[in-house]
């Protein structure tokens, strides 16, 4: 019976193909059942809360933030990050530039530090556009970008994975690392927007 | 019309990026799991590369690629790639294929 | 058998992308083939992706580098500032001085 919905409905040829798959790399005592439910959900408890720890602690710690740009995948290690086969390049927003990252030939994420990629960031119109119009794709996000930015686009093509390292917004002096990470969204680190303190928790 | 892969399509005309969020069915999170431990991350067997996986992603045709979902590709190309390296056949796929298709018709999961 | 290729370019340097539109699996994009942008950084060497995807080694490890174009110098209708950039990882072996 296909568990994914409320009624019965019969599996399609890939649920069919997935189960099939499965049953036989268990068979072969490739992999365990469990270890393939283990997998799936610990991808599925990571949102983007390790991204914006990595965020909060360069913005409150400027000897971290030099590490995390020469060596994205070294600073994550030194928070304690667990981000098996991450090679991390932090890209800075400053007030000169603006930073997006797109993979346009497949979905390269960086996935142990935002989760699973949105739909949209895989989509034939992000990944076709983003390159090319980078400006409107951010238009598009309700993301108007002043003239005299520059906009750098990042395409994922090899072993790289990247994050964005969005600019600490005003009125967060004296924030904890906990509440300035609240504030950076995963869409912030892909960059297709910018955090923002409106509605922002108010300090504990 | 093949130099140019159907995946490969940076800087080609599109129509707005629809800020679609997809909840991932349980089957797909599972593709996703056989892809992390079939190519060695968390203690799983290295049995293949992400390399393999995005060859045969690139070889599902034009028209199957536009309407098949993101897993569906996954699963094709996992599977495709295993065939390839020889850790299963076509026949035992079928085979298990019809098996598993005549336990759900008589209603066991 | 020398494992790595030692790296040819190093940061600045000016570098076209080879014109070229072989068949198998390349991570290089058609967009960006015969473009003229220079080396941002040195990423380290990594086997080829073009042999991991038949299933052989990709050794000798070839340098990858992130190579900064100008959007303007890809695209010739490009819309934006005309120092806005695409940064994209491309192998050593994709690449020839310019």
């Amino acid at each position: 019976m296909n568990e994914d919905h409320g009624r019965y409905q019969p599996l399609s040829y890939f649920q069919l193909m997935e189960i099939s798959l499965r049953e036989l790399l268990v068979e072969k005592g490739i992999v365990t059942d469990a270890q393939v439910q283990a997998t799936a959900d610990d991808m599925r408890s990571r949102g983007a809360e390790r991204g914006a720890s990595v965020v909060a602690r360069a913005w409150t710690d400027p000897g971290f933030k030099a590490r995390l740009l020469a060596d994205g995948t070294e600073a994550c290690r030194e928070l304690g990050l667990d981000v098996p086969a991450l090679r991390l390049i932090a890209v800075e927003n400053t007030p000169d530039v603006h930073n997006m990252i797109v993979c346009t030939l497949c979905s390269c994420y960086p996935r142990m530090l935002l989760g699973l990629p949105p739909e949209w960031y895989k989509s034939r119109p992000y990944r076709s556009r983003a390159v090319r119009e980078p400006r409107a794709v951010l238009a598009e996000f309700g993301l108007a970008i002043a003239d005299n930015v520059q906009v750098r686009v990042h395409d994922s093509t090899a072993d790289m994975r990247y994050i964005v390292l969005p600019m600490r917004p005003a009125g967060t002096d004296g924030w904890s690392e906990d509440r300035l990470a609240a504030i950076v969204t995963r869409d912030c680190m892909i960059g297709v927007a910018v955090p923002s303190i409106a509605g922002a928790a108010p300090a504990a | 019309m093949i130099e140019r892969g159907h995946h490969d399509m940076g800087g080609l005309p599109a129509g707005k990026v629809e800020r679609t969020e997809h909840d991932y069915a349980d089957w797909e999170r599972r593709v996703d799991a056989l892809m992390v431990l079939l190519s060695g991350i968390r203690g799983g067997k290295k049995l293949m590369t992400v390399d393999e996986l995005r060859k045969n992603v690139e070889a599902i045709g034009p028209d199957a690629y536009e309407q098949m979902s993101y897993y569906e590709r996954w699963v094709t190309s996992i599977t495709q790639t295993m065939i390839q390296r020889g850790v299963i056949t076509t026949e035992e796929l079928g085979r298990k294929m019809q098996e598993v298709q005549g336990r759900e018709r008589n209603g066991a999961a | 058998m020398n494992e790595t290729v030692q790296p040819s370019f190093k940061p600045g340097d000016r570098v076209v992308v080879r014109k070229a539109w072989p068949l198998g699996h390349i991570r290089t994009p058609h967009y960006i083939r015969g473009r003229v942008g220079s080396i941002e950084r040195v990423c380290g060497s990594f086997p080829m992706p073009e042999e991991l995807a038949q299933q052989r080694s990709g050794l000798p490890a070839q340098p990858l580098y992130r190579v900064r174009f100008l959007q303007r110098d890809v695209w010739p209708d490009y819309q934006g500032r005309p120092d806005d950039a695409l940064e994209v990882e491309i192998f050593q072996h994709w690449l020839e001085r310019a």
